[in-house]
């Protein structure tokens, strides 16, 4: 049996309302990569999992198509091929250092998982089962590989529901639906480290410290800045945006993936994986229009590639619809066993949501914001930086809320499966062999008295202006003007949208007034990462004058390589709430590190 | 939520929005000693969301109308509640498919505690889940991956689908009156193990299931597998496993 120690989830001491803890590694977000953390510190070391959600909630569960490993078990493949491949799909801002670790850990990391009980789809032979997805290749875009390993369409909840299980074997200590809103930092002989965060718990309204030797991130992305999206309502970027507050950068931010077959007006994801089976995006004239475009692998180009045909296409007036608006994806020459076989939930998507029948209909389509490729910097040991080369001893991040960077400026489908695996795992592994002979950094007197103000702020506002109301706003101006293509004059209508809103945002109404549950409180909360992760989103969008991989400036159509090939680090410098982000955010560049592949144009 | 579905480029735009009522079963714990039954009018389309329903009461009527939700598809079990009477995730209950003319009823699922409106207590439900061992058990350490047919693998499918969203555990009336019952669900975990052909503790979960609340205090009245949102044929896998644990063996 494997009962939850009771004793470790017990606070070691209760001071002014305020519950203090003690555990060696303190991992935020019970996502793919926090829960592949843990399962490496957990053995090793006392360790908490503070989760916003129930674990099997977050929202890795969604992932559909499939995590890529070169394990060659259908046809010829290897580990080299995949690091090129990521390069070349990331547009050659990938660290391909940190790329050929995650292509060659990759083949480790899908066998791990099935050794934890992954069920994985089958070979006729018994061995796993792979599919071909976008931008994955033979011998450097040859042709189109099966690299991709699944579980029909499932399978980010099989690598979820996976990894609660290992948790709950080993008896990992979660704290449910707490809610982390700062991160403590000390300083030890001068030098910057991590103290333990302080997180808010739901059902009571009390805050708890943590007090941890090392501090993972896990927290996922921040879809939640756009309307339309495939992300979680919970997905708002909590754990970045912390990071942002206290100081530390955050890299390559412009980059902000839309995934060309979001069910249209909707934003829920088809798979990649449709494609992967052979599925077609058409247009009005049913045709078959990533021909034109990328004639050797047509519809299994990378995602930012077919987002930016799929949007050209409806600007020239071949979009489907009344509104000629939308696109198709055609699976009806797909055979309904093959499709309930391996496509069976997004089949069920399409007929619930939209009450289109894929077996015998084309489903309507559009890009949805995705993925951020952005986020916090770490090293290849997850390590955190604090500058291009500084890292932060003991503060660890893994997963979407991190760059290492393995996607540069558009990731591949089925590497942030991927990613979490193998990053997650690295943070944990070090941060176990980090805290053997680290000590705790003394907490301050005061350390709650951020959040106690924090919360006070907000559940006090007795102002006029609607939360819902302030973020609509800030999605649908995103939406307008800082999805597929952008100008700076489009991005300058963003900043000027944001500038409003945190205006607005200081009379904002909190109606809930209770402690227990108090959703409206975190709906506002959130609003605050919300409005604070687009203005660095927009900013380093202006800043960056080319376009690359997921970011494509109309008034800069082309990839710059020589003043461009370079990470954007932003630092909050000043008052995150003043009106001009010039004032508050600093940009700098970080050299990409090339080792194999030199940049060449990318054509597919 | 409303907002995204009216610009919908599908053939809803020819519909018209209409006003639903919904009767919301509210419970503020610092106020109420009972739930009591609350009205609210919402403008609709046809293809919303009983979740967009509740969106857009607690983003432009009344904030403090709590519910947990979160991927709004129907994959991450966030959002199971009773929805006149039958117990449903609220992303994946379309208004079309409700009797609109009568006032849609909506209240937490029953069972487990209720700590504020559609908002209860998960634990005793994860505890179940938690005591049948619902993790792999095999003693190989193989270097690459254990070798399993398509057959094999076939066999446990329908129950890996399982979200834990205790819709089924909550909608079953022996639950209802034995908060000690495993419940469905657990048993759906269960079976997915003592099915798989990779596993080595079948023998320990049969035991631990053939308990005096364990399986045989299934009566077998269907509510779950008619719950269930992933459509998993749960208590076809409740029989299952009542036939194993009198075989001894999966």
């Amino acid at each position: 049996m494997s009962d939850i120690p009771d004793s470790s989830t017990v606070p070691t001491k209760t001071v002014d309302g305020v519950h203090y803890h003690q555990h060696d590694v303190v991992i935020v977000g019970a996502g793919g990569a926090g829960m592949r953390a843990a399962i490496q510190a957990g053995p090793g070391a006392s360790t908490a999992v503070i989760s916003k959600l129930y674990p099997t909630r977050s929202h890795t569960g969604a992932a559909q198509g499939g995590m890529a490993a070169a394990l060659a078990n259908v046809e010829e493949d290897n580990w080299e091929w995949h690091t090129f491949d990521t390069v070349k799909g990331g547009d050659y801002l990938v660290d391909q250092d940190a790329a050929e670790i995650l292509a060659k850990e990759a083949i480790t990391a899908v066998l791990e998982l099935e050794n934890m009980g992954l069920p994985f789809n089958r070979t006729p032979e018994g061995k796993i089962d792979q599919r071909r997805f976008g931008g994955h290749t033979a011998e450097h875009g040859k042709n189109p590989v099966r690299r991709a390993c699944y579980a029909a369409d499932r399978t980010g909840h099989m690598i979820l529901q996976t990894l609660y299980q290992n948790c709950v074997k080993l008896g990992i200590n979660f704290f449910n639906e707490f809610y982390v809103l700062d991160l403590i930092m000390g300083e030890v002989d001068g030098q910057k480290r991590p103290a333990g965060v302080v997180a808010y718990e739901l059902a009571t309204g009390e805050l708890h410290v943590f007090q941890g030797k090392a501090v993972i991130f896990a927290t996922g992305g921040f879809g939640k800045i756009y309307k339309t999206t495939s992300n979680a309502h919970t997905l708002t970027g909590d754990g970045v945006g912390i990071i942002w507050r206290k100081g530390l950068p955050l890299e390559d931010m412009e980059f902000f993936q839309f995934h060309p077959t979001g069910l249209a007006g909707l934003g829920i994801l088809l798979s990649e994986a449709a494609r992967g089976e052979g599925a077609i995006l058409r247009n009005s004239e049913g045709e078959r229009f990533m021909e034109r475009y990328a004639p050797t692998i047509k519809d299994l180009a990378p995602r930012d590639i077919v987002a930016r045909c799929m949007r050209t296409e409806i600007r020239e007036g071949r979009g489907a619809g009344p509104n000629k608006d939308y696109l198709y994806l055609d699976i009806t020459h797909l055979s309904p066993e093959v499709i309930d076989a391996k496509l069976p939930d997004i089949t069920e998507f399409a007929r619930t949501y939209l009450g289109v029948e894929p077996y015998t209909e084309p489903v309507p389509v559009l890009p949805t914001a995705h993925y951020a490729m952005g986020g916090i910097p770490t090293n290849v040991k997850a390590e955190v930086l604090q500058d291009n080369d500084t890292v932060v001893p003991g503060l660890y991040a893994a997963g979407e809320c991190a760059c290492v960077s393995v996607h540069g400026s558009n990731r591949l489908g089925t590497n942030s499966l991927l990613d979490i695996n193998v990053f997650g795992k690295r943070a944990g592994d070090n941060a176990v062999a980090y805290v053997q002979t680290a000590d705790f950094v003394p907490l301050p007197d005061d350390a709650a008295e951020f959040v106690q103000g924090l919360i006070h702020q907000v559940s006090t506002a007795t102002g006029t202006e609607r939360i819902s109301t302030l973020r609509r706003e800030l999605q649908e101006s995103m939406d307008t003007n800082a999805q597929v293509f952008r100008t700076a004059e489009t991005l300058n209508q963003v900043t000027e949208v944001i500038g409003d809103l945190r205006e607005r945002y200081k009379n904002i109404s909190v109606q809930d007034k209770g402690k227990r549950f108090n959703t409206d409180l975190l709906e506002a909360i959130e609003l605050g990462f919300l409005l604070d992760l687009a203005e660095v989103v927009i900013y380093s969008a202006l800043s960056r004058e080319e376009s690359r991989g997921g970011h494509f400036r109309e008034d800069f159509p082309k990839r710059d390589d020589e003043k461009w090939l370079v990470h954007t680090m932003a630092y909050l410098t000043g008052d995150a709430h003043s009106a001009d982000a010039g004032d508050h955010i600093k940009l700098s560049t970080k050299p990409v590190v090339i080792t194999n592949y030199q940049p060449m144009e990318r054509k597919y | 939520m409303s907002t995204v579905l009216e610009e919908r480029p599908a053939a809803a735009d020819a519909i018209q929005k209409f006003t639903a009522t919904l009767m919301i079963r509210r419970f503020d714990p610092d106020v109420d000693t009972e739930p009591r039954w609350q009205e609210f009018s919402v403008e609709m389309l046809p293809t919303d969301r009983v979740l967009d329903a509740l969106h857009q009461i607690k983003w432009e009527q009344d904030g403090s109308l709590t519910f947990r939700r979160s991927c709004a598809h129907g994959v991450c079990g966030s959002d199971a509640m009773r929805i006149n009477g039958r117990n449903r995730l609220a992303c994946k209950t379309l208004m079309k498919d409700l009797d609109i003319e009568k006032p849609v009823y909506v209240e937490a699922i029953k069972g487990l505690p209720l700590e504020k409106d559609l908002v209860v207590n998960m634990e005793p439900f994860f505890a179940s889940f938690r005591e049948v061992q619902p993790f792999l058990q095999a003693s190989s350490k193989p270097d690459k991956e254990r070798l399993q047919s398509v057959e094999q693998r076939a066999r446990f499918d329908d129950t890996t689908k399982c979200i834990l969203c205790a819709a089924c555990t909550s909608s079953c009336p022996v639950f209802w009156t034995d908060g000690q019952y495993f419940g469905p669900a657990a048993i759906v975990n269960a079976h997915r193990f003592i099915f798989d052909s990779r596993d080595e503790a079948s023998e320990v979960r049969l035991d631990i299931l053939n308990d005096k609340e364990g399986v045989w205090r299934c009566r077998t009245t269907f509510n779950c597998t008619e719950a269930c949102p992933r459509g998993i044929q749960v208590t076809q896998a409740i029989a299952e496993v009542k036939a194993a644990v009198l075989r001894g063996r999966p």
